[in-house]
């Protein structure tokens, strides 16, 4: 079984990002860049599926400037065994994403999709689902269990109610929720193998990916600032507060 | 051209969600269809027609609908696909399973997490967890926006008057997936996203079994219950309970947030709250920052007295 793992390069998860001065964007200069943490997720899943003997090949993909690759070569360093970077310097949004993506699963043609539920820049929650659509396969996002069972793969999603089980026969598409597994890092001997496994660069004319911004960003600003309210010293404050200055209980 | 909404219900009712994304769909200045996919669930589809602004109630009925898959609802979407210019559903894991493939579908770029409609091209959301508020605009025709329910008023389910005309369930044309279970968390308190006060815990509730200090303090407010990540990750509480970025969105009258240092990505999730209480033993903690009021306390302690004196 064959495992396409896109991911995506985005803010390291840690560092609070502003707008920049022109309010036109936010400002990325001098920020750590990192793999979208659930872009980690779901290369954890399939490195667990391969040590499981239900994989046997991790193809990992990202679509972006040459910085990109370090985002592959760390997937690479956990444990996928090679990596495609279709080279644009345009970021894309999630349609086109979704689109490109679609070539390079044809090319590949993968049992398994997985890939992050959400990106922590734009917050679209969008990309798997266009994916599933544009490639008519079945789609199970936010999982929380993964479960191969021959030629089928059953998924615990996380929904507002509780959580849903849904199966699917492969190939399908899952997107990763939190809880699915707490990812690995890379030691260091497999830093440098990775940096010899096989890193292939295509170009979205290549995959004859037509691409065009359809939603643009006017405007970035930070959102209005709550002011920072009192400390209270006791319970019996705090109910007083509540009653008869917020009147809210 | 018309606004369709994608109805989210339980089998039995509209869900507050639905009414949330109807009040938004006012504000585009188009009529207002809301397509229902079911299995016969007469109250759902009279409900729906009684909320207000609402013109045309699409009725899908089959029993495949018992457990909506979002390969069946992108099928019965994207087959009157050519009434509408906007198609809109809520930012709730059902939303945000759905929309997407319906959009993508339809060769639209969604807009997710809408917080603002300026005009019909024009809307805000969030980004960065929150940190930045992007305001964008579509050169597209047609467009599909999830909503953030917690930044719009709900539509009354009183008032309307709407038809109810019943369509043909299209066959879904792609693979699919299909339904095993459920596993429902059941509670009586207020549904976490639409209550009117919502009690949190954090890391510093230590385990599960202290949730009931919490849980406690909740029934006397007639609050619902909900937790910080770590809380979740730790294993103290169901998923469901999470508020946050990667959680649910709440915008409470009074968020008390218990034990919770306030990560950036929890204050994504609560930071819209009315009045906002911390209870937290280091007074250092940046949940205090966002905090109304701030009690520096012990929570073991505090949560008894809390209770005890409401």
């Amino acid at each position: 079984m064959k495992i396409l793992i896109p991911i995506k390069r985005v803010n390291d998860y840690n560092v609070k990002v502003r707008p920049n001065q022109a309010n036109t964007d936010v400002d990325l200069s001098n920020v750590k860049m990192a793999m979208n943490p659930f872009c980690e997720i779901a290369v954890e899943e399939a490195i667990r599926l391969k040590e499981a003997g239900k994989a046997d090949e991790i193809v990992v993909v990202t679509i972006g400037d040459d910085k990109h690759q370090e985002q592959l070569r760390t997937a690479l360093a956990l444990g996928a065994d090679r990596a495609i970077l279709v080279k644009t310097d345009t970021p894309l949004q999630p349609l086109d994403v979704a689109k490109t993506l679609t070539k390079v699963y044809e090319k590949e043609s993968a049992d398994l999709v997985i890939m992050g539920k959400v990106g922590i820049d734009g917050d679209h929650n969008q990309t798997g689902q266009m994916f599933a659509a544009l490639t008519n396969l079945p789609q199970a996002t936010f999982a929380s269990e993964v479960e191969i069972d021959g030629n089928n793969v059953q998924v615990t999603r996380e929904i507002d109610g509780g959580l849903e089980t849904l199966t699917a026969e492969m190939p399908a598409v899952i997107t990763t929720d939190l809880r699915l597994n707490e990812p690995r890092y890379a030691s260091l001997p497999n830093i440098m193998k990775a940096k010899r496994k096989p890193l292939e660069e295509l170009s979205l004319e290549e995959l004859g990916v037509v691409t065009e911004s359809k939603v643009n960003t006017l405007r970035v600003e930070s959102p209005p600032e709550r002011q920072e309210g009192v400390k209270v010293e006791t319970v019996d404050q705090l109910v007083d507060k509540l009653r008869n200055e917020a009147k809210v209980i | 051209m018309k606004t369709l909404v994608i109805a989210e219900h339980n089998s039995k009712n509209v869900s507050a969600a639905t009414l949330s994304v109807i009040d938004a769909a006012k504000k585009l200045g188009k009529d207002i269809d809301l397509l229902v996919a079911n299995n016969s669930c007469s109250n759902v589809l009279e409900e729906a027609k009684s909320i207000e602004g609402v013109s045309t109630v699409l009725d899908f009925s089959h029993e495949k609908f018992t457990n909506e898959i979002a390969e069946d609802i992108a099928a019965c979407a994207v087959s009157v696909k050519d009434d509408y210019d906007f198609f809109l559903a809520s930012s709730s894991t059902t939303g945000k399973n759905n929309l997407p493939r319906i959009a993508a579908l339809l060769d639209i770029q969604q807009i997710s997490e809408v917080t603002e409609i300026i005009d019909e091209k024009t809307f805000k959301k969030p980004i960065y967890a929150g940190s930045c508020i992007a305001t964008v605009q579509s050169s597209q025709e047609k467009n599909a926006l999830t909503i953030r329910t917690t930044s719009f008023e709900k539509a009354e389910m009183a008032g309307g008057s709407a038809n109810i005309v019943t369509k043909d369930v299209p066959e879904t044309e792609s693979r699919k997936s299909g339904f095993v279970k459920n596993e429902l968390t059941v509670s009586d308190r207020p549904e976490l996203t639409s209550a009117d006060i919502v009690v949190s815990g954090g890391r510093g509730m230590q385990n599960g079994e202290n949730f009931a200090l919490l849980e406690a303090v909740a029934t006397k407010l007639n609050a619902a219950v909900g937790a910080s990540r770590a809380a979740v990750d730790s294993g103290f509480v169901p998923n469901d309970y999470q508020v946050g970025q990667t959680g649910k969105s709440v915008a409470p009258e009074l968020y008390i947030a218990v034990g919770i240092s306030g990560a950036i990505q929890h204050l994504a999730g609560m930071k819209d709250s009315k009045t906002i209480v911390a209870i937290n033993k280091d007074e250092e903690a940046p949940i205090f920052k966002v905090a109304d009021y701030g009690l520096v306390a012990d929570l073991f302690e505090a949560l008894p007295d809390l209770e005890s004196k409401l």
